[in-house]
């Protein structure tokens, strides 16, 4: 069988990588994909506890974070689409009328 | 599901729906979001109704709030929580997303953000707002969060035509999504050592449970993730940019309401594990990151030169003061949290609805240099800003002053005397920056360029917040009192 | 060996190589057709740990709409000029890696050392069951309700918002 701290690790790890993505990418793109892996292992994390306890509140939860999540993609890539059309690019190192 | 638990729920949902008129002002809410959708479609004109319509309906919410405080209960199977600081919560929302409504009548016209839909973004906002405010269960605490951090996304981006919004809602909403991420894995890791979401349960029994590291990495990264949302150091880097970049109107909402609801998150997760010896394991993390927003926002306000920028300064010293309160972990702590919100809210309302009068259509007239000599030309508008730095400096007899100060004396104890001390020497070199503005106004040399354009609902505005400033400032005893109780 | 182990070292390896792929790939198409494989094999992980309708939903949503929606704002813009930034600002990705290493062996450490070590039981009919649409159903529908609403107005908030941003004309 296996064990509930096997899945802990591996989305540890995700989550992780994914942190590491939005440090280090400049594609605006590519870093929000890196954040959709980052609350993917979150989600893996829900569901090893769910079926550990039994309790479907870990479920639910990641059922409302994909809820989230999509909503948050479709603002998000408005807004992607909405910076190329003015400055045609989606380096986040260009974007710099702001101090960053 | 079996019969019994369908029965339970039967009945807790006959409690809850006869409970109708104790959670009314957040259904209402719904409603009036339903409503302005349809008023947007259908009428022509729609951007002439809707201001008025909202704040109709959320100065009904913000009186129907203060009227029923006394009202507490929880609902819908131990979701949802009606009554004392839900209540006051909710009063500080929609009476500032009233003001923000009559700031915003003129302003959107001049800076080419002629839109219905800010108003419904705007009520959608607080309606997120709201949900935090009355949540009893994690779920409800990240549901309302998302609803009014992708509001804000949008609302900071509503200036299309312009790149300085849009950079600014692309940094919002990349920082805010990686946020998003840190709370929800923190929640996760909570889950996992507590069992259970419910928030009077989940730091209780996280702290209870014998291995619990986990748990605590859980807190820790649940922290970090409100630290960017009320953007504390060490993760402020989002605030100056979206804030000078978003549109003067929406920065005030996201100044005031977004930060009041983000700590409004924290003091109902830290509230059930107050006063234990527990959350001494937390105290010095949010001590540290208090101690340097304070510091930092303070000094680098100084150097600031355009004035959006600097009041985004301000709010990270700011989020400083009211980390202090936490830290405190006492119920005079949160009091003194409280209370300084509103005061807050209502000083950063009036300063920024000034700003967005001084700003000219094409996003001018927003540096330091430019309120140079207002006080000889516009005497009635320089007298409000003083006052609004005055009171932001925590000068008395002004409502910053006693927020402070109550802050100040629960941390002191509490035993973090030195952290109150170092409070203390961070006001005091705030109090340069803003008085700065005042001397510039009333002695700066030369003619004062500005030609605002002054409009009676902007004005109404502000005038409202001076109000509540003074009048929290002067009786702050009755206010505390009110908080107090519940 | 049983079966559900050689499964999950399957699935796990999978989701690791293609979440290091995804940050690191030049190409951005690329970087999304990894995420696409590694949501594939997170639903593979959750049929593992019993949770049927996650499993399905996980597929549907982030792999079907969300990933399609990634790859139609690719296509769309075309960012070609992502390959002359990734070289630059080494120290930045070392510094990154470093503290993200450091967090990991802390996150390991926390888990391990809870010690929680036991066995998530996919044979146990509770867990079985709780994963099945029907008990996740009649939970989003009595104890969860108000979430459940409240997401509703999640999600209005979001057409709004990506209409007002990216419609070409708004008056």
């Amino acid at each position: 069988m296996i064990q509930l701290d096997y899945f802990l690790l591996l989305s540890a790890f995700m989550f992780i990588v994914g942190t590491i993505g939005v440090l280090t990418r400049r594609n605006a793109i590519v870093v929000f994909m890196s954040i959709e892996l980052m609350l993917n292992s979150a989600n893996l994390t829900f569901v090893a506890y769910s079926s550990f306890f039994g309790d479907v509140v870990g479920q639910l939860f990641v059922f409302f974070v994909m809820a989230v999540a999509a909503a948050e993609v479709a603002v998000g890539l408005a807004i992607i689409i909405a910076i190329f059309r003015n400055k045609l690019t989606v380096n986040i190192d260009e974007i710099n009328i702001l101090k960053w | 599901m079996d019969s019994t638990a369908i029965n339970n729920f039967n009945s807790d949902l006959a409690v809850s729906l006869s409970a109708f008129w104790s959670y009314f002002p957040i259904v209402f809410l719904a409603g009036v979001i339903l409503i302005s959708i349809a008023i947007e479609m259908y009428s022509k004109s729609s951007k002439k109704i809707l201001p008025w319509f909202t704040v109709t309906a959320l100065l009904a919410c913000a009186y129907y709030s203060l009227l029923t405080v006394t009202d507490t209960g929880v609902y819908f199977s131990g979701m949802f929580a009606t009554g004392g600081l839900t209540n006051i919560f909710n009063f500080i929302f929609t009476f500032g997303g009233a003001i923000v409504v009559l700031l915003s009548v003129d302003y959107i016209k001049k800076s080419g953000i002629y839109y219905g839909e800010f108003y419904i973004l705007l009520q959608s906002a607080v309606l997120g707002m709201m949900m935090i405010a009355g949540a009893k269960d994690m779920i409800m605490i990240f549901i309302g969060l998302e609803q009014m951090s992708i509001t804000f996304y949008v609302m900071a981006g509503l200036n299309r035509k312009r790149a300085s919004s849009n950079e600014a809602a692309l940094k919002y909403f990349l920082l805010g999504a990686f946020a998003t991420g840190f709370i929800v894995y923190g929640i996760g890791l909570m889950y996992g050592t507590a069992g259970t979401l419910n928030i009077d349960f989940v730091f209780s029994n996280i702290f209870a449970a014998e291995k619990n590291l986990p748990g605590i990495i859980g807190i820790l990264l649940f922290l970090v993730g409100f630290s960017f949302k009320i953007g504390a150091v060490p993760f402020h880097m989002w605030v100056p940019d979206v804030y000078q970049g978003a549109p003067t109107s929406s920065t005030a909402l996201m100044a005031t309401g977004g930060k009041v609801a983000a700590f409004t998150a924290l003091i109902l997760a830290f509230r059930p594990v107050l006063g234990t010896e527990t959350l001494a394991v937390i105290t010095p993390v949010l001590a540290v990151f208090a101690l340097l927003s304070m510091f930092y926002g303070s000094i680098v306000a100084i150097a600031q030169t355009d004035i959006k920028r600097m009041l985004a300064y301000s709010s990270i010293a700011n989020a400083g003061y009211m980390l202090i309160g936490l830290a405190a972990g006492n119920d005079y702590g949160i009091e003194g949290v409280v209370y300084y919100l509103a005061a807050y809210s209502f000083m950063n309302l009036g300063a920024f609805g000034i700003v967005a009068l001084i700003e000219s259509a094409d996003e001018k007239n927003l540096l330091i240099s430019d309120y140079n000599g207002l006080g000889t030309k516009y005497p009635v508008l320089a007298a409000l800003l003083s006052l609004f730095m005055f009171a932001l400096s925590g000068i008395p007899p002004f409502a910053g002053f006693f927020g402070k100060y109550y802050i100040f004396i629960a941390a002191i104890e509490s035993n973090l005397t030195w952290l109150a001390i170092a409070g203390v020497i961070a006001s005091v070199i705030s109090v340069y920056f803003y008085l700065r503005i005042v001397v510039l106004m009333y002695f700066g040399k030369g003619e004062s360029q500005v030609t605002p354009e002054i409009t009676n609902a902007s004005l109404i505005g502000i005038v409202i917040s001076a109000l509540l400033v003074i009048v929290m400032g002067v009786f702050p005893g009755s206010v505390i009192n009110l908080i107090s109780n519940f | 060996m049983e079966l559900a182990e050689i499964l999950f070292l399957a699935f796990a390896s999978i989701a690791v190589v293609t979440a290091i792929f995804t940050v690191i790939s030049r190409s951005p198409v690329i970087s999304a057709l990894f995420l696409v494989i590694n949501f594939g094999a997170l639903s593979g992980l959750y049929l593992l740990l019993s949770a049927q309708f996650l499993s399905v939903v996980q597929v549907i949503v982030y792999a079907g709409a969300i990933m399609v929606l990634f790859l139609f704002v690719l296509m769309l813009l075309r960012p070609e000029k992502e390959d002359k930034y990734f070289v630059v600002n080494r120290k930045m990705k070392i510094f990154a890696v470093i503290v993200g290493l450091f967090l990991f062996g802390q996150l390991a450490f926390a888990i391990f050392a809870s010690d929680i070590g036991q066995t998530v039981s996919i044979e146990s009919s509770r867990s079985e069951q709780i994963g099945k649409i029907a008990y996740i159903g009649e939970n989003l529908y009595t104890t969860y309700l108000f979430p459940f609403e409240a997401i509703a107005f999640v999600l209005l908030v979001a057409t709004i918002g990506a209409i007002v941003i990216s419609k070409k004309k708004l008056d």
